[in-house]
């Protein structure tokens, strides 16, 4: 229309400058955005406070006091040493649903909505959130391995071995982040997907070797157990706990991973792209 | 740069057998306010979706500051700003939090998006409440958040859809400054609403849509032209028949009479207001016809809608997901 309506238009072109040159940094930007947005959440949502601190605390404590009595496994002095992989794993999975809650929340809630009306990065979101799930899930680690040694929890196989556990373990959380980020995506509401994203972890923790040896189960479930993810991935970090050949149990446990993440990724962010509040 | 900042042409949208957009057009001039005019269910936070880049029409082009919507959205999402109908805000964030969020993701430095925060919390009366978090804040205060939010970016073209959904009075004069403000310097605003009088008082154009159609369009004045300008009202007294009321002032009025039995009422569309008035009131004490309520009101979009379409706009308006669009 008029010359002056002209001028004030240069003023976002600016941005739209910086926006073109897109890239990795681009990327790193947004998810950093992304992930400190998370990270305050973390520390502001009561119920992920709990998620974060008293809950793997209490896990340590009751499987240890409560199933230490009864299950001796082979090989093994003491059952804490046996347990807190399981438990590693076990609280990381509790903690990612909360990850599906919070994208179905920000579904219901239209902040997806203005996120996909923003020139960022599309996977950002996603990403970001699972960045600080990461870093909430490192803290939750140092906790319980500190609430462990108190209660004669040790690490066997050296501090190599241990860093990789904490690094196994992290990876593990990564993949939980995405299927949980996918199923939030989904269901498009936080309450199913709560249920969602904890029915599935409840039922492959007790069918797995998170608390008891395999062996001990009844032949059929053998057979289950022994394929069930988290079987897989709680005998790895176990591996690298108590000490032994690792090399196997590793490598299956990051096939794992591995395949679920290139499955779950990809899944999630096309999801992302289509979907849109209701 | 072209001089129109959003083109649609032919915008079809269905959601399973609902078509939710039957072929909307709309040419919107840069720095101009287009107020999109409809009830619950008409089709506008679609229409915003579809400019926004957030859902792709079924077939239709648009064009919003010059970019395709389907082919750029990237480049489209660099020039708009977007208020959708709900607060998108994060209620565990604080105000300023919020905006620096926005701005960083809009490509905003750290520096930029602070000082473009410190702005807006200003110009939206906020700085006193910045550093609390949103969960203290009255729906009022997360709404202006939310439209502080889809300003940051400085955009070249602004939706706001039912941006005055959950304000008070004061805080829609606000924002209706602020609008008034980003026109001035050039900017282009799309507006949804459900009422007459805000686009009325806005929009330089409106555009009414209905079930997905545009049943009507043109400047808030041509509009009422065909809606036939201002309502009398009138309720009557016990014992009285309204059809005969409505006989005795028929003749006043621009169009037929509409006579609610039920209700024992009486609206008559009328041009100019205040000397009806007394013509009518002189008539009816003549004939001894007695009313409980006379009043003179503006038109209504229902009366629009009972204009245009022959249906009021509540029945028309029926459960239709508006904002639907999940799969």
């Amino acid at each position: 229309m008029t010359t002056g309506s002209a001028r004030s238009v240069t003023q976002p072109a600016a941005i739209a400058q910086s926006a073109t040159s897109r890239g990795l940094p681009w990327f790193l930007g947004d998810v950093s955005v992304i992930t400190g947005r998370n990270l305050r959440r973390l520390m502001r949502v009561p119920t992920l406070v709990a998620f974060a601190t008293v809950q793997p605390v209490l896990f340590v404590l009751l499987f240890t006091y409560v199933f230490g009595g009864a299950i001796h496994p082979p090989g093994v002095d003491r059952y804490v040493d046996f347990l807190l992989p399981g438990i590693f794993v076990l609280a990381i999975a509790f903690g990612a649903s909360q990850t599906g809650v919070a994208i179905a929340d920000d579904l219901a809630t239209g902040m997806i909505d203005r996120f996909r009306s923003l020139p960022m990065t599309r996977s950002a979101v996603l990403a970001g959130r699972t960045v600080a799930d990461a870093v909430r899930n490192l803290f939750v680690l140092l906790l319980m391995t500190g609430v462990g040694y108190l209660i004669g929890f040790r690490f066997h196989a050296g501090a190599a071995a241990a860093l990789a556990a904490i690094g196994l373990a992290l990876l593990i959380g990564v993949a939980f982040s995405w299927i949980n980020a996918l199923i939030g995506l989904l269901v498009h509401d936080a309450e199913t997907a709560g249920l969602a994203g904890l029915m599935p972890v409840i039922v492959l923790t007790f069918t797995s070797s998170t608390f008891v040896p395999v062996a001990t189960m009844p032949g059929w479930l053998q057979a289950f157990a022994k394929v069930n993810p988290v079987t897989v991935t709680v005998d790895a970090l176990r591996a690298l706990v108590l000490g032994g050949p690792t090399a196997e149990h590793v490598s299956q446990a990051l096939a794992w991973l591995v395949g679920l993440l290139m499955v779950t990724v990809p899944a999630a962010v096309l999801r992302y792209r289509r979907t849109t509040a209701g | 740069m072209t001089d129109r900042a959003i083109v649609a042409e032919g915008l079809v949208k269905r959601f399973g057998a609902v078509d939710a957009l039957d072929g909307v057009d709309l040419q919107v001039p840069a720095g101009a306010v287009l107020g999109l005019l409809g009830p619950n269910g008409a089709g506008k936070t679609t229409v915003v979706r579809i400019l926004t880049t957030l859902l792709r029409p079924d077939a239709g082009r648009a064009r919003v500051a010059g970019c395709d919507v389907v082919r750029q959205p990237a480049a489209v999402r660099r020039r708009i700003g977007l208020s959708g109908q709900y607060a998108a805000v994060d209620p565990y964030l604080t105000g300023r939090e919020n905006l620096q969020m926005i701005g960083r993701l809009s490509g905003l430095g750290r520096g930029s998006a602070r000082r473009r925060a410190r702005e807006l919390l200003d110009t939206f009366e906020l700085t006193s409440a910045a550093d609390r978090v949103l969960r203290g804040y009255s729906g009022g205060m997360r709404r202006r958040l939310d439209v502080a939010a889809s300003l940051v970016a400085r955009p070249s073209v602004l939706f706001l859809d039912e941006p005055t959904t959950g304000l008070d009075p004061r805080g829609r004069i606000g924002l209706w400054q602020t609008i008034a403000e980003l026109t001035a310097q050039g900017a282009t605003v799309l507006l949804t609403t459900q009422y007459l009088e805000e686009a009325d008082q806005f929009a330089d154009n409106i555009v009414v849509l209905d079930t997905g159609r545009m049943i009507a369009t043109g400047t808030s004045d041509e509009l009422k032209a065909q809606v036939g300008g201002d309502r009398l009202e009138l309720r009557t007294a016990p014992g009285v028949d309204p059809a005969a009321l409505a006989a005795t002032v028929a003749d006043l009025g621009s169009g037929p009479p509409v006579v609610d039995a039920d209700e024992g009422t009486v609206v008559l569309p009328v041009v100019d207001g205040p000397s009806v008035l007394g013509d009518a009131v002189a008539r009816l004490g003549a004939a001894d016809l007695r009313v409980t309520d006379v009043a003179l009101r503006r038109p209504s979009l229902d009366d629009v809608f009972l204009a245009l379409t022959g249906q009021s706009a509540t029945a028309v308006g029926s459960d239709l997901a508006e904002t639907g669009s999940r799969r």
